[in-house]
């Protein structure tokens, strides 16, 4: 049963200091470390390859200047002075103490935040469209449902032991920007006569076995959302399997089951628990809808950056490759990309998240959004101000101008940081990064999305890239299997493999091959690789990863 | 995987694990642990290792995850077999952290 709860701090306060009862417990010897283990987990701390491991959540990627402030006062005290965006939207340090940990959760609760369900077989981090609120092409926002997801999820005495974790993204936008195609739970934001729905997707997921979601319901009404979407949650949790961590997901569930028996289940669950539900689900929307309203918009002119743009050929391409068409006349959304030449993807120093917490309170309405893209988003800009939030973030290193370019890569830590990892996946980023700025072709190629990940349970949505990037243990040494033609958007599609995998010295050529064949073939400017590839097929592209294959 | 290992004359091993309060790697040694994993013991023998792990699991009020993990025998104490623990024992690739890091600072001393 859903209940509104009006203050979400004396919660996350309680937790963190169960947490550290816990702890405390665990170094006395009162817990073993089997014991111990499962209630870590579920506060967001992993043991990685050096070091313990802390997630944060960061619901639905939205987060204001103070609690950005936080993640920054955390990495300078606890960590060695940064944190890294996460694929789904959240923060991980990489550093921090066991014994520590519960005084940096009091520090999050300060602020409303924690490290709940960032972990463990659980409801995780419900994500969405970093542009959410403000973007043009958007429906309605995504963010009140997503906050109704969030705090129906959060510690659902139900669905707190799933046969495997459970991940739900929601999207506003005419175009999908939150993979909806690739979780458990994918929602689309739809209208049918004149009423707000969703399409509601289900048995998406990457991983070992990837499969693209099917859609359960063509049109769901939105005050049906939380007893439909239990009631998926429901039929899982006991038809999901238990006996084998690899089948426990619910794309497994539902290809081997069957997407009419499982869609059968679930419609008859769906009926029963809807009689439970008695409005207080729809209280609460109403109140998340107020809670998202949008800021009070200036009304002013933006000559002046146009005049900017003219006058300076830096800010005009950093303007034509890092802005997001806003709904509102004169504004526009700034993707701040943690991508600059030499960079870790994803990681901030706690001074690049001041600065950010201080630019969100000044240009930005107090807004900020992590990308699952693992960049920053500032949702709300007026365009007068432009100019003078690139000075800014230049100053910073933070204004490279390749949203949405080749060095714009994904990268999951890879092997530097996860005991999961069977390869690195950072240093393969940062060297192709710096080999297509060294040749100059980054512009000239245009829109290209690389993902990499260090391992199959793929982190790094490698299967979604345009290019994606798998690394592996190969008798010893790291190799790099490369999937082409993903796309997590428009048309889902998971990348198929090309061929053998590369040793890491071998997949920077390989991918300078790639680009360069693309580029002979591609019938214009405008068409992008993946375009090109879905065109032609994979022969002339496999051929120039493969040379030697193709000449034999 | 690393955890089924059985060290032998041929291929000896260590036991590694991470210190339980901070999270930090070390090697399990004569006297105790260590984070200097040329200081580890390595093992050759089933049975000794075998001990010597139940030994390290037992002291799980002082390291979290030990493990037997194949190593090689090197001038200077034992090496990593596999890229993996060659990680563990330097540190992530992107930062100078990590032991390389406690390494260079205690150089400096």
């Amino acid at each position: 049963m859903f209940d509104i709860r009006p203050v979400d701090t004396d919660y996350v306060r309680h937790r963190a200091a169960q947490f550290r009862s816990q702890v405390a417990r665990r170094l006395d010897g009162s817990l073993t470390e089997d014991e111990f283990k499962p209630l870590r987990l579920m506060n967001g701390v992993y043991l990685q390859l050096h070091a313990y491991m802390l997630r944060v959540a960061i619901p639905y990627g939205t987060i204001s200047p103070d609690q950005m402030r936080m993640l920054a006062h955390l990495a300078a005290t606890y960590d060695k002075g940064y944190g890294h965006w996460t694929t789904r939207q959240n923060i991980q340090f990489n550093w921090p103490k066991l014994v520590d940990i519960p005084d940096m959760l009091d520090d999050l609760a300060s602020v409303g935040m924690h490290a709940i369900q960032t972990s463990g077989n659980t409801i995780r981090n419900v994500t969405t469209d970093a542009f959410a609120g403000a973007a043009k092409d958007e429906v309605t926002d995504p963010r009140p449902y997503a906050e109704l997801l969030r705090s129906w999820s959060t510690d659902h005495a139900e669905f707190q032991w799933l046969p495997r974790k459970f991940k739900i993204a929601i999207s506003g936008g005419s175009r999908d920007r939150a993979l909806v195609a690739a979780h458990d739970i994918g929602l689309r934001l739809v209208e049918q006569d004149g009423k707000t729905g969703f399409e509601v997707w289900v048995g998406g997921g990457l991983g070992r076995t990837p499969m693209l979601g099917q859609v359960i319901r063509d049109f769901l009404p939105e005050e049906d959302l939380l007893p439909y979407i239990e009631a998926i949650i429901a039929t899982y949790n006991l038809s999901g399997r238990r006996d084998n961590k690899y089948k426990a997901r619910i794309k497994i569930t539902v290809s081997e089951r069957g997407l009419d028996v499982f869609k059968a289940e679930t419609e008859e669950e769906f009926l029963r628990r809807r009689r439970d539900f008695h409005g207080a689900d729809r209280e609460a929307l109403a109140i998340f809808r107020d809670r998202f309203a949008a800021p009070a918009f200036r009304n002013a002119g933006s000559d002046g950056y146009q005049a900017e743009r003219q006058a300076n050929p830096a800010f005009r391409s950093w303007t034509d490759t890092n802005l997001h068409d806003h709904k509102v006349d004169g504004y526009a959304s700034v993707i701040v990309t943690f991508k600059s030449p030499g960079q870790t993807p994803g990681d901030a120093s706690a001074d690049q998240m001041r600065l950010l917490a201080d630019l969100a309170e000044k240009y930005g309405h107090n807004d900020l959004r992590i990308s699952h893209d693992q960049n920053v988003v500032l949702p709300h800009v007026h365009k007068s101000d432009l100019a003078a939030l690139y000075l800014a973030l230049r100053e910073a290193g933070l204004a490279t101008a390749n949203a949405g370019l080749t060095s714009d890569i994904i990268a999951c830590p890879g092997m530097d940081y996860c005991a999961l990892a069977t390869a690195r996946s950072i240093p393969i980023a940062q060297e192709i990064a710096d080999h297509f700025r060294a040749e100059g072709l980054e512009e000239e190629i245009g829109k290209l999305n690389i993902r990499i990940s260090g391992c199959i349970n793929a982190c790094g949505h490698h299967h979604l890239g345009h290019i994606g990037i798998l690394g592996l243990d190969r008798a010893g040494v790291e190799n790099y299997q490369i999937t082409l033609g993903g796309d997590g958007y428009d048309i889902p599609a998971i990348g198929q493999r090309a061929g053998a995998g590369f040793p890491a010295e071998e997949v920077v050529p390989a991918i300078d091959r790639l680009m360069r064949a693309y580029l002979e073939v591609r019938e214009s400017a405008s068409e992008r690789f993946l375009d090109a590839y879905r065109r032609l097929g994979p022969a002339p592209f496999k051929a120039a990863l493969y040379p030697e294959t193709a000449h034999a | 995987m690393s955890k089924a290992f059985t060290p032998s004359a041929a291929k000896p091993g260590v036991i590694t694990a991470n210190d339980l309060r901070e999270g930090h790697n070390l090697w399990m040694c004569e006297d105790g642990w260590t984070p200097n994993p040329a200081e580890a013991t390595l093992f050759e023998d089933e049975a000794i290792a075998e001990l010597a792990l139940l030994k390290a699991i037992g002291q799980a009020n002082l390291v979290v995850g030990p493990y037997l993990v194949e190593a090689k025998r090197g001038p200077n104490g034992p090496e990593p077999a596999h890229f993996r623990e060659a990680f563990r024992q330097t540190g992530p690739s992107n930062y100078f952290h990590g032991i390389q890091a406690t390494k260079a600072e205690a150089a400096n001393v």
